[in-house]
């Protein structure tokens, strides 16, 4: 039981980078992108938990209250917003794609003609 | 783990395999939604209250804007 | 190799990677044990060295300042992608004539054009409490951009085809990274080491403390908030020229 949290984070992943591998529209390939980051999420806030513990802002809690780790949501923090952002780069791509092939299936860009 | 923490976990790894699931873009973008959702649900119970407020305002504002634009982009220029 | 073998393929690598990850995962300490010293370090440390309770914040923009550093820049790097990307197109095509859209309904109208203000009061508190509560410049960025995005829903006549608008929006994002990057010589130059908290710590839990903490937040939310109003009026514009007939 206590390493459902990993096997959810090991699923997410497997399940995202499938979606990458066997799709079939590009938009749909950036969503599938986007879980498979949602693993890493689940990952690192799962390792950085400690039963019992608090949030990490000492507002109106005593100072000697046991805590979770800051770091590990420091890092996740900052990548949920970057990651977003990440994938608008890559929707206008897909965007750009479909302007220059034609088709939104990754199967028929086939960019590299004689 | 308490029973709340096992039930976010279950339902995020469920939502996500309906999300990689779903092949049609238009609704995955709804089920994304759902799943950002639920993943700041998840966050919250493991007492990241940060990251749940970054996650609820990409996951609303973000994904699901950018997905229905690209799309309405791609669409119109088939037409 | 057809798309069934491939498809196969896949199966077949990604379930020995689960297998390997599954067995890596095991002999991770058990969910709930936190062995590490870092968070008890910092949970002992912050509120006496930087006056802050926030230790989330004190981690992302004084103690892990340059992972946040490379972030923003990542998120900079992005926006100008996007724009790149999507600029091409619409120069490409030349100016088509104005674009019918249809007129939002009344209820939509009235929701969307009073929420606006509420959401962007929402977005500059959040942004600058982000060290005495959760949120911080990343989530109330968000938010502010959000926010040119209900007044276009509202129906308000948001000029984005104009120029002045773009470049409003890429001057504001500019700022904001520049601010960032500002901060961090800053502290180079008045302290002696780059990111160093250099501004006076004040006490702890008034608005006016933590030193660079707050400043760096609103730098991060100004930028941040940019760069997504920067990309969907971006999107919006593509969305909203129609082919010449």
């Amino acid at each position: 039981m206590s390493v459902l949290a990993y096997l959810v984070a090991v699923w997410l992943l497997i399940a995202g980078v499938y979606g990458v591998v066997t799709s079939r529209h590009l938009v749909h390939l950036v969503i599938c992108l986007g879980v498979a980051q949602a693993s890493t999420y689940v990952l690192l806030l799962a390792i950085g938990y400690r039963s019992g513990a608090q949030a990490p802002i000492f507002g109106d809690i005593a100072q000697s209250t046991p805590v979770v780790d800051p770091v590990v949501q420091a890092l996740t923090l900052t990548d949920v917003v970057v990651s977003a952002t990440v994938s608008a780069l890559l929707l206008a791509l897909a965007v750009q794609a479909h302007k220059r092939f034609g088709s939104v299936d990754p199967d028929e860009l086939n960019a590299l003609r004689g | 783990m308490t029973a709340l923490q096992a039930t976010c976990l279950i339902a995020v790894a469920i939502i996500g395999t309906l999300v990689v699931a779903t092949r049609d873009p238009l609704r995955q973008a709804a089920v994304a939604g759902i799943f950002g959702l639920a993943l700041s649900a998840l966050f919250l119970s493991v007492q990241a209250p940060d990251v749940a407020l970054s996650q609820i305002a990409v996951g609303a504002i973000v994904v699901p804007v950018l997905v229905l634009l690209a799309l309405a982009k791609i669409r119109e220029h088939d037409r | 190799m057809s798309r069934r073998v491939r498809c196969v393929l896949a199966l077949v690598a990604l379930a020995v990677l689960g297998a390997t990850l599954v067995v890596a995962v095991a002999e991770l300490e058990p969910f709930g044990r936190y062995p590490g010293p870092y968070g008890d370090v910092l949970a002992k440390v912050v509120p006496g060295e930087r006056h802050s309770g926030q230790l989330v914040a004190a981690t992302v923009l004084d103690y892990r300042g340059f992972d946040t550093l490379g972030e923003e820049l990542i998120l900079f790097t992005a926006a100008c992608g996007c724009v790149a990307l999507l600029r091409l197109r619409r120069r490409e095509r030349g100016e088509a004539s104005a674009p019918e859209r249809p007129a939002p309904s009344f209820a939509a109208r009235a929701v969307g054009g009073a929420l606006v203000g509420p959401v962007v009061v929402l977005a500059a508190y959040v942004v600058i409490h982000g060290h005495l509560t959760p949120g911080g410049g990343f989530s109330g960025g968000v938010i502010g951009g959000g926010a040119l995005l209900l007044a276009y829903a509202a129906g308000q006549q948001v000029r984005l085809r104009r120029v002045g608008s773009i470049a409003m929006l890429e001057t504001v994002e500019a700022l904001g990274a520049g601010g960032f990057a500002a901060l961090a010589i800053g502290g180079l130059i008045a302290a002696g080491a780059t990111l160093q908290n250099f501004l006076p710590l004040g006490t702890s839990s008034m608005l006016l403390s933590a030193g660079t903490i707050p400043v760096g937040n609103v730098a991060i939310g100004i930028e941040v908030a940019g760069a997504v109003a920067l990309i969907v009026a971006e999107f919006l514009e593509q969305a909203l020229l129609q082919e010449p007939t």
